[in-house]
């Protein structure tokens, strides 16, 4: 199949709209507004739900309305506009309908700036909103995965009734890469006979996420706890690069992924036995394999564009046992893989 | 000859004892809303969308698909269910609190947009579900849980008129305001009620329904005395009447 | 026979009177017993036949707690 050379946020916008997006509400904010324009032309061209929202307040409950009807519904946002939707998400969770939501982070915290960075790997991971929940995070590093990852969002989002989300950063959003989009099949969902189309023939439906007194709202968690466990059990999914003979693994994820990944190969070149773990879910998160690599390396060196977040999940997996090093960029600065090359060479030779 | 019933329960309620307060006009309003979407024979296409406050239950109550929304959210939740499904109908029944402080944005932009569903407002110048506190339609001078001194213009400024506000909207097509005092009121409230839903299935625009409503429990009054507080005080301060009403939803009655 | 009657489920009514004021015959008055929940009901008081079954009362009602009947309906 031939490429074609996109920009990210339309990679992203086009692969939703060949999963079988029926419905897109969203808001500019930068560095992701590309996919609400780029839907804005398509969706509308092709008949489906288009609306500019007034906030992210609104999108996502748009979303959240959209998905209780039964409807592939997506919105896509940049780190504050996240945080927004983090009450939004929490509702659409615990009602256990489907939905997708990108978010492309830029720095922050506060009003940040429009760079990329992975300040929001707690918000996205850890449940982010209220309760006891989390949401199926999935990290491309580059814009095929970006694809990949985005049309097999709507379909976790189908099979678990919950909200997959794409952690992406502004790098992403905006480079242009050679891609190849799949041909445009219709989805195969699933019946859907919860959904709110009117009671006709039927008892009626009720979507809520209110369950008042103990007991109900303990089943509830229940359930939804039991649903986390299938996800742990049959989604995690990590890329591993140069991993044998490996000493010094580095571990890191989207844009930071593949910035380590140019930095582990040249420090094989200089001999230094380096090799990349590079999760892409980051939940459920590969606990198992990293504490299995992490068994026969010395030591490992985790790379973000942040203070340190996933480092913490590393933490967990390893029990510490090991020298865990952690390099990070704030601010939304992103760092050369020189600059990374120049931590394997630290831990190399100290 | 015969005695046939000629009033009882409509098919577009269930047979639940509500929560409400004894006297509380959420039960009138709610059997208002029943027996027009009886009449116009709507109920399997019909979604209701609930809100947060005393009405988050109403799920409970009407024998239609029905979601819940977060708090002030209805109209982004219904636009969300409407859109993609632009052959229901579907309603938001909101409070002051989710309709008028919260969720004042998504209401005026649904009806900008000339979203294509119903709100059907409760003004009751009262928080109720939480015990009593000051809304944005609490009257000045009106003695709340948190205006305990009865509520001061200068420290938290002046009720919020949402009928008027809505009107002003371009999106806007069915914007009246109406009570439930006595039944003549509450008939008036019912044929607002169903034109609201007719422009709605006429695809005219947004409508909206505000029903100034009693809270005798927060007031601390009796229920026919919250009723007369109804058409005394609120009523001068939130004027029945058709704020908006174009010329092709004139034309539905 | 009065052309007219209503039909009150007690255990649905919360006292809360509205309909005792609407009736044009001042045919419905709060009965001295308690209902389950521990309200005072309303009840129909119709000694002469007077109610026409005109559903003011049940359209006043909060918890459509009255069934109205009426002749030639």
């Amino acid at each position: 199949m031939a490429k074609i050379l996109m920009k990210g946020n339309e990679a992203i916008a086009e692969a939703a709209i060949r999963a079988g997006c029926e419905a897109y509400f969203g808001y500019p904010i930068t560095p992701q507004t590309e996919i609400l324009e780029y839907m804005s032309r398509q969706m509308v061209e092709l008949g489906r739900t288009f609306l500019q929202a007034e906030s992210e307040l609104a999108a996502i409950n748009m979303v959240y309305g959209a998905a209780c009807a039964g409807s592939r519904v997506m919105t896509s946002t940049s780190s504050q506009g996240f945080s927004l939707m983090q009450e939004g998400i929490s509702y659409i969770v615990c009602s256990e309908v489907p939905a997708v939501v990108i978010n492309v982070m830029r720095g922050g915290p506060g009003l940040g700036n429009i760079q990329p960075s992975q300040g929001d790997y707690f918000q996205m991971t850890k449940g982010g909103g209220h309760g006891d929940y989390h949401v199926i995070v999935l990290a491309p590093a580059t814009l095929q995965e970006a694809i990949d990852l985005t049309i097999l969002a709507f379909d976790l989002a189908d099979k678990y009734r919950s909200v997959v989300t794409i952690i992406a950063d502004g790098m992403i959003g905006q480079i242009m890469e050679p891609v190849e989009l799949p041909e445009i099949e219709p989805p195969q969902r699933p019946d859907q006979p919860w959904a709110l189309t009117g009671a006709k023939g039927r008892e009626r439906n009720i979507i809520t996420s209110l369950y008042l007194g103990g007991p109900n709202l303990e089943e509830v968690n229940l359930r939804l706890q039991k649903t986390l466990e299938e996800i742990k059990a049959n989604e995690v999914r990590y890329a591993e690069y140069m991993l044998e003979g490996a000493e010094i693994v580095v571990v890191a994820y989207g844009t930071a992924g593949r910035i380590a990944q140019t930095a582990v190969k040249e420090a094989r070149e200089e001999g230094i036995p380096a090799g990349l773990f590079r999760p892409i879910t980051m939940f459920p998160f590969p606990y198992g394999r990293l504490d299995e690599v992490a068994k026969s390396v010395e030591h490992l060196l985790v790379f973000e564009l942040s203070a340190g977040q996933m480092l913490e999940d590393v933490r967990l997996a390893t029990r510490d046992r090991l020298p865990i090093h952690f390099y990070g960029k704030m601010g939304g600065v992103v760092p050369s893989p020189a600059e990374v090359l120049t931590e394997i060479e630290k831990i190399a030779s100290p | 000859m015969e005695r046939k019933a000629v009033f009882a329960n409509p098919e577009a309620l269930t047979d639940d004892l509500t929560h409400y307060c004894p006297g509380c006009t959420h039960g009138i309003v709610h059997r208002l809303i029943a027996e027009v979407i009886d009449e116009l024979g709507i109920r399997e296409i019909t979604i209701g969308v609930a809100p947060v406050g005393c009405a988050v239950l109403a799920y409970n109550y009407f024998n239609l698909d029905f979601a819940e929304a977060a708090h002030g959210r209805a109209p982004a939740m219904a636009t969300g269910l409407k859109r993609v499904q632009p052959d229901k109908v579907v309603f938001t029944y909101q409070g002051d609190g989710d309709l008028a402080a919260i969720g004042t944005a998504e209401i005026v932009h649904a009806a900008s947009r000339g979203e294509n569903i119903t709100a059907i407002f409760i003004n009751n110048a009262i928080y109720g579900m939480t015990g009593g506190q000051m809304a944005p339609t609490t009257l000045p001078g009106q003695v709340t849980t948190s205006t305990p001194f009865g509520r001061d213009v200068k420290l938290a400024g002046y009720p919020l008129r949402v009928a008027e506000l809505i009107a002003t909207t371009s999106g806007a097509a069915y914007v009246v305001r109406r009570m439930v005092t006595k039944p003549a009121t509450i008939a008036s409230a019912k044929k607002a009620i169903k034109l609201a839903f007719q422009a709605q299935r006429a695809e005219l625009g947004f409508s909206l329904v505000e029903i100034l409503s009693s809270c005798p429990t927060n007031w601390g009054l009796s229920p026919l005395e919250a009723l007369e507080w109804v058409e005394e005080s609120m009523a001068a301060y939130y004027p029945l009447g058709d704020y908006k009403v174009i010329d092709e939803v004139k034309s539905l009655k | 026979m009065a052309r007219g009657t209503i039909l009150i489920d007690e255990d649905r009514c919360k006292g809360c009177e509205l309909c005792t004021t609407v009736c044009p015959f001042n045919l419905v008055h709060i009965a001295n017993h308690f209902n389950a929940k521990g309200y005072r009901p309303s009840t129909l008081v119709d000694p002469q036949g007077k109610c026409t079954g005109c559903t003011l009362c049940a359209r006043m009602c909060p918890d459509v707690a009255i069934i109205v009947y009426r002749e030639g309906a």
